[in-house]
């Protein structure tokens, strides 16, 4: 089996989920300047009602690909009422407040869902039922599933769909003027009020299809599973160039390949007894074929961090995104 | 102009807030001599009510040490750290680490904490180092990355070599130890039991002084001062000559270290470490008590550790029994409850009392200022 071309086909489809996320943290930061910690939050409650949804059609003899598609209908509305909500309810008041006023409100309507969701689900897993006949094909000595094909086809989709509403269409003009400046923005007849909560939609809507993407690739959902997935979404937008919507997709396409890669060789690369010169102290743990791995594949979310705070220390800016002011 | 106005207006607060000082000062002194006495009788009232309400304050200064240590960050500094935990985690690992059947280490607790607070005041150095030149909300997530890896590598840094015993955690831990006074018996003067946790109370009691003194000098020293220069407005600061990246970086390492000391006598008076105690939860937790306090204002985050650190205590045993006592189960685990607490805490903080239900007059100012 060829690892590499493995890790590569795992990483796209990790890193299209990813990309989608990311998208809602880039489309809210780049009209408001606001890290919404939130969207994680949202993410997971996609999931999570996606998967209560299935699991109720699962025992009823309609077609899987109807019961998946009926529970990305109920997540998708469901979390564009969510998105709502939190701009209308937490961050619309403070729109003028300091910087960093909501930043921490963000904080705690993400401690809040998270742990109404828990309230809601309770503390085990949701497990995806077992309806999609998940066929495997190779390629090139990997394998590669169809929930993983479907995943990355849906990705793609979503994002052309997203690009051509925003380059294409009026309202997409008028959120790429609101995040370029909100006042001249507003001037020009746009409604800045409705810009903001249609950002946050939108966002909430793709954030709702990853989480189903995210939990029907690990068979699972969890309470849990929006802090580590919107963090990684969010190392992704930073990545990017935070702001920028074609940097978010290829931020989060680039992060899920460093993430796969990177868990697939760690233990490799850091195997003191492949280093020549310490293998002169390690005799006896090397010997026969022995091991000596500092870190192995369980360092796997260290991979993201690292990848933002280097991004954010040595290029703040990100990779396709223009200089950012200073200002605090 | 602004900077003028609110000068003048600060000078002229100070010398009437003298005049009333002086007319005021005997009255504060009774009243100071007053809450002495009760924080000195206190447990030996909670202790009539169960050793559980001794611990429970214990963990409850514990939380104003770190929220007081956190505050000299983001109070003081205007930095938002969101990885805080982080330091409490070094400061607990190395006393763990240091006094334990682990590495067969048994260090004395008064060399172990100043090595705790010393590698804690390190890491906060390293963590503070690269991401000086970031703007506010990237520093908060920089940090909350920090704190995570901290917590993973605590997590996996059982092989190859076993240093932290992985998610197991370190346990069998030395309780402190002064001379023949043991931390973890209890001695009897008199008709008075002291506890274990009585001592340790005590013993909290003297470190959150000393950490109070501190902070009250460093608040109005020099230092402090381009702190709150530096929170204002970095730029004016640094016009102002202010070395705004050694001051701020001595934020980091000053916050870092009263986390690292806490963390050391977190680690004595649990007895057992492990990752799960230092998850980004507890970050926020100290921030909502920092947040909810008032940013800045000593008094006032005292006042909200106090406060949040209790609050949930006090649900857990009221709300617990009410539910089985009405639905006959536990519908709301207390648990969650609290997590739900401090989040509201956050959010209706921010929305009704931006600076806090004990506010320090300037950041009061500053936020009124800000709101258009």
């Amino acid at each position: 089996m060829d690892i590499l071309l493995q890790q590569i086909i795992n990483g796209l489809t990790t890193g299209s989920v990813y990309a989608v996320v990311a998208l809602g943290y880039t489309m809210v930061y780049g009209v408001i300047q606001l890290i919404n910690f939130a969207h994680g939050e949202v993410v997971m409650i996609g999931a999570m009602v996606a998967f209560s949804v299935i699991t109720a059609l699962a025992g009823s003899n309609l077609p899987p690909l109807v019961i998946v598609l009926a529970g990305v209908m109920a997540a998708v509305p469901a979390c564009m009422l969510m998105g709502f909500l939190l701009e209308r309810v937490a961050y619309r008041p403070l729109r003028h407040a300091p910087r960093l006023a909501p930043l921490i409100t963000a904080i705690g309507m993400s401690i809040i869902l998270q742990h109404l969701a828990l309230l809601v689900w309770g503390r085990n897993p949701l497990a995806f039922p077992q309806i999609i006949d998940n066929r495997v094909f190779g390629i090139g000595g990997a394998a590669i599933s169809s929930v993983q094909i479907a995943i990355i086809l849906m990705s793609l989709a979503m994002m052309a769909g997203l690009s051509w509403f925003v380059y294409r269409t009026r309202f997409g003009i008028a959120i790429r003027a609101t995040a370029e400046n909100v006042h001249v923005a507003g001037l020009m007849g746009v409604n800045a009020d409705r810009v903001i909560a249609a950002t946050f939609i939108i966002g909430a809507g793709l954030g709702a299809v990853a989480g189903v993407m995210y939990g029907s690739y690990y068979g699972i959902a969890h309470y849990t599973m929006g802090f580590n997935l919107g963090l990684k979404a969010f190392s992704a937008a930073v990545l990017g160039g935070i702001g920028n919507i074609a940097g978010a997709m290829l931020g989060g396409i680039l992060l899920g390949l460093v993430e796969a890669l990177g868990t697939g060789y760690v233990g490799e690369l850091t195997d003191l007894c492949t280093w020549p010169m310490a293998h002169g102290w390690l005799g006896e743990r090397c010997a026969d074929g022995g091991h000596f791995v500092l870190f192995g594949s369980n360092y796997q979310d260290v991979f993201a961090f690292l990848t933002l705070i280097l991004v954010l220390v040595f290029r703040p800016s990100g990779l396709l995104g223009e200089r950012v002011s200073e200002r605090a | 102009m602004k900077t003028t106005r609110s000068g003048v207006s600060e000078k002229a607060n100070a010398c009437e807030s003298r005049r009333y000082a002086v007319a005021k000062s005997h009255r504060e002194r009774v009243g100071l001599v007053l809450v002495a006495v009760a924080l000195m009788a206190l447990p030996f009232v909670l202790a009539s009510a169960g050793t559980a309400w001794v611990r429970i304050t214990n963990f409850a200064v514990l939380f104003v040490l770190l929220s007081l240590g956190l505050n000299i960050v983001v109070g003081f500094a205007g930095l938002l750290d969101l990885g805080y935990i982080a330091f409490y985690a070094v400061g607990a690992y190395v006393y763990a680490l240091l006094a334990s059947p682990h590495f067969g280490l048994h260090l004395p607790f008064w060399i172990i904490l100043p090595i705790g607070a010393a590698v804690a005041c390190l890491a906060g150095i390293v963590l503070g180092a690269p991401t000086l030149r970031l703007r506010g909300d990237y520093l908060a997530i920089v940090t909350l990355g920090f704190g995570e890896i901290v917590r993973i590598f605590m997590n996996n840094l059982s092989s190859p070599v076993n240093l932290t015993n992985g998610p197991k955690g370190i346990n069998r831990i030395d309780p402190f130890q002064i001379g023949p006074l043991k931390f973890s018996a209890s001695d009897t003067f008199g008709s008075l039991i002291f506890s274990g946790p009585i001592k340790y109370y005590y013993f909290l009691l003297l470190v959150l002084l000393a950490v109070i003194v501190i902070n009250r000098r460093l608040q109005d020293s020099r230092i402090g001062r381009a702190w709150v220069a530096i929170r204002e407005d970095e730029i004016a600061a640094k016009a102002g000559g202010i070395n705004t990246r050694n001051i701020k970086l001595l934020a980091f390492a000053m916050g870092a270290s009263f986390g690292g000391i806490a963390g050391g006598m977190f680690a004595a008076i649990q007895g057992f470490v492990s990752p799960e105690s230092f998850i980004l939860n507890e970050s926020i937790m100290v921030l909502a008590m920092v947040v909810l306090g008032g940013m800045g204002n000593i008094w006032g985050v005292i006042a909200g550790a106090a406060l949040l650190s209790f609050v949930p205590e006090l649900l857990r045993y009221t709300v617990e029994p009410a539910q089985r006592a009405l639905f006959g189960k536990l519908l709301v685990d207390p648990e969650v409850l609290r997590m739900l607490v401090f989040g509201l805490a956050l959010v209706l903080t921010m929305r009704f009392r931006p600076a806090g239900l004990w506010p320090e007059t300037r950041h009061r100012r500053e936020l009124n200022e800000g709101r258009v």
